[in-house]
C-alpha cells in the first residue's frame, strides 16, 4: 500500500504540471474526436450499404452494389482495426501519394471499420421495421428511395440506438490503437508520464478508470436517450 | 378505367392468380369477395402492381402497368390503396401521414420542371427556334400550404382534426383507418383500393370505417373492396366478384349474386357465410 502511496503521490505532483496535464486532455481529446466523428462516418456508410444491401435485387447495379458491399464489409469485420490502421497509414497514403496527420488518417479509418459493422445494426434495423410501412409509402406513389429515407430508416435508427451506442463504446476503447500510427490519444499520453518517470504503475491504472468513466458516461446517455425516446412513442 | 386482361401471377411454383379478365369502369363500387387464400389480395395488389403480374396486362389510363418500363409511381399517385392493417407511418403525425405524399410529389415536380427549365434556357441560347419553359405556378411554400389546408379539411370531414399533431400509436383502429382512407384521399386518386379494411377492427369501430366508405361510394368516387362483410358488399357494390382459386368464378350485380348465385361452390360460401 505504501508503495501504491507514494506512487500517487509522484504521480499527482507530475501531472500537475501544465505539460502532462495538457497531454492528457488532447489525449481524451483526440480519443473523443476519433471515435465520434469516426461514428458519424460509420453511421452514413453503414446506412447506404445496408439499403443496398436489402434494396429488391431486379437491376444488375443493384447486384454489383451488392457484391461491393459484402466484399467491403467482409474486409473490414475480418481483419483487425490495427492491420486496417496500418494499411491505411502506412500502405495507402505512400500509394496514392497523400500526406495526412495522423488524426485524419484514423478518424477515416475509424469511420470505414465502423460503416461494416454499423451495416449490419443498420439492416436488421430496417428489417424490424414492418413491411407494411414500405407498402403504404410506395402505394401513395413514393420512390423506394424516399420511402426508405422518409418512413423506413428513421424507424430503423431509433429501433438501433442501443445497439448503435454498444458501437461507440466499442470505438472509444479501440482508440488505444491510434498510436500505431502516431496519434496521440489517452493511453498514449498517459504512457508519456510513465516513460519520463520510469513508473508506469499509477499511470495505468489512473488510465483505466479514466476510460471507465468515458464508458459509464456514455452508458449513461444512452439510458437517457432510450427513455426519452419511450417517451415520445407514447406521447399524447 | 382499369382494364385487367389475362392477369396470371405465381409464387415461385405456386399458380396463384390463372388468367383474370374484368373491366373496372369509372364510378364502380367492384367488391371482391371468397375463401381465404383464393386470391383476392394478390388481385388487388396486382392493380397497383404492388404484387408484378407474371403474365398479363393492367391498362390504366391507356398505359399497361405490367409492363416494367412505365414509370409505376406516378400511376400509383392516382390509385389509392388502404390496408388491413392501416399501415399509418408510425414515425410521422396525423397531419405529417396525410401531407407527406401531396407535399413530396408537389415539391418533386417543381424541382424536375426547374432543371427541364433550365436545359432548355441553355439549349434555346443555341437554337432559333426558341422552346417553350414549363409553366411553375407554385412556390414550394404554396404546395406545403394547399397541402395543409387540404388535410385539415379532410380531417375535419372525419371529425378527427384534433388528432392532428398526435402519432398514430395514441389512436384506435377506426380512428387509424379513417384516417389512413383520408391519406389516400389526399391524392386526389381517381380509384381506391381497400383490401379488408374492416377486418383488423374491433366490432365496435367497423361501423365508422364502413360510414366512411359508403360517403366515398356515394360521392361517386371507384372503389374496388376485398371484404367480408356482406352487408356492405350488398348495400353499396355495384358488381361482385367471386374469386376461387385464382379465377373470377362467378361474376354479377349484388342481388342476382346473393339472391340467386350459379355455381355450386358460391352456394356453399355463401351459406357459410351468411
Ligand atoms: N408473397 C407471397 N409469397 C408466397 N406466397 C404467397 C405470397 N402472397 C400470397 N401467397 C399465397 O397466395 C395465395 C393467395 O393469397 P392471397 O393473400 O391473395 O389470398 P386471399 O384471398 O387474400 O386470402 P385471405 O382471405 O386469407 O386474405 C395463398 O395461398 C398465399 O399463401
Ligand atoms: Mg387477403
Amino acid at each position: 500500500m505504501e508503495i501504491l502511496l507514494n506512487r500517487w503521490l509522484s504521480f499527482w505532483e507530475k501531472i500537475q504540471n501544465p505539460g502532462v496535464y495538457g497531454e492528457v486532455l488532447k489525449g481524451l481529446r483526440n480519443t473523443a474526436y476519433i471515435a465520434v466523428v469516426g461514428l458519424i462516418i460509420g453511421i452514413v456508410i453503414g446506412t447506404l450499404i445496408a439499403v443496398v444491401r436489402v434494396v429488391p435485387k431486379y437491376k444488375r447495379i443493384a447486384r454489383i452494389l451488392d457484391k461491393i458491399c459484402t466484399v467491403y464489409v467482409a474486409f473490414f469485420r475480418g481483419t483487425p482495426m490495427v492491420v486496417q490502421l496500418l494499411l491505411g497509414y502506412y500502405v495507402m497514403l505512400p500509394l496514392l501519394n497523400i500526406t495526412a496527420d495522423p488524426l485524419t488518417v484514423c478518424v477515416i479509418i475509424f469511420g470505414l471499420n465502423s460503416g461494416a459493422y454499423v451495416s449490419e445494426i443498420m439492416r436488421g434495423g430496417i428489417m424490424s421495421v414492418d413491411i407494411g410501412q414500405t407498402e403504404a409509402g410506395r402505394a401513395l406513389g413514393l420512390s423506394y428511395a424516399t420511402t426508405m429515407k422518409k418512413i423506413v430508416v428513421p424507424q430503423a435508427v431509433k429501433n438501433i440506438i442501443p445497439t448503435l451506442g454498444n458501437e461507440f463504446i466499442t470505438l472509444v476503447k479501440e482508440t488505444s490503437i491510434v498510436s500505431f500510427v502516431g496519434a496521440l490519444d489517452l493511453y498514449k499520453a498517459f504512457r508519456n508520464i510513465g516513460n519520463s518517470t520510469y513508473e508506469y504503475m499509477v499511470p495505468y491504472l489512473m488510465m483505466a478508470i479514466v476510460y471507465i468513466i468515458l464508458v459509464l458516461i456514455i452508458t449513461l446517455g444512452i439510458k437517457l436517450i432510450e427513455r426519452r425516446l419511450r417517451r415520445s412513442d407514447r406521447r399524447n | 378505367m382499369i382494364d385487367v386482361i389475362n392477369l396470371e401471377k405465381s409464387f415461385g411454383n405456386v399458380e396463384v392468380l390463372k388468367g383474370i379478365t374484368t373491366t373496372i369502369d369509372e364510378g364502380e363500387k367492384v367488391v371482391i369477395i371468397g375463401p381465404s387464400g383464393s386470391g383476392k389480395s394478390t388481385f388487388l395488389r396486382c392493380l397497383n402492381c404492388m404484387e408484378d403480374p407474371t403474365s398479363g396486362s393492367i391498362i390504366f389510363e391507356g398505359e399497361d402497368l405490367a409492363d416494367m418500363k412505365v414509370d409505376i409511381n406516378v400511376h400509383r399517385r392516382h390509385i389509392g390503396m388502404v390496408f388491413q392493417q392501416f399501415n399509418l407511418f408510425n414515425n410521422k403525425t396525423v397531419l405529417q401521414n396525410i401531407m407527406l405524399a401531396p407535399v413530396h410529389v408537389g415539391v418533386s415536380d417543381i424541382r424536375k420542371a426547374k432543371r427541364k427549365n433550365f436545359f432548355t434556357n441553355i439549349g434555346n441560347i443555341f437554337r432559333k427556334e426558341q422552346r417553350d419553359l414549363i409553366k411553375i405556378d407554385k412556390t414550394k411554400a404554396q404546395v406545403i400550404e394547399e397541402a395543409r389546408e387540404n388535410a385539415y379539411i379532410l380531417l375535419n370531414r372525419i371529425g378527427l382534426a384534433d388528432k392532428a399533431d398526435v402519432y398514430p400509436s395514441t389512436l384506435s383502429g377506426g380512428q387509424k383507418q379513417r384516417i389512413a382512407i383520408v391519406r389516400a384521399l389526399a391524392m386526389n386518386p381517381k380509384v381506391i383500393l381497400f383490401d379488408e379494411p374492416t377486418s383488423a377492427l374491433d366490432p365496435e369501430m367497423v361501423g365508422e370505417v364502413l360510414d366512411l366508405m359508403k360517403q366515398l361510394a356515394d360521392e361517386g368516387m371507384t372503389m374496388v373492396v376485398v371484404t367480408h362483410e356482406m352487408g356492405f358488399a350488398r348495400e353499396v357494390g355495384t358488381r361482385i366478384l367471386f374469386i376461387d382459386q385464382g379465377i373470377i368464378l362467378e361474376e354479377n350485380t349484388p342481388k342476382e349474386f346473393f339472391e340467386n348465385p350459379q355455381h355450386p361452390r358460391t352456394k356453399e360460401f355463401l351459406s357459410k357465410v351468411l
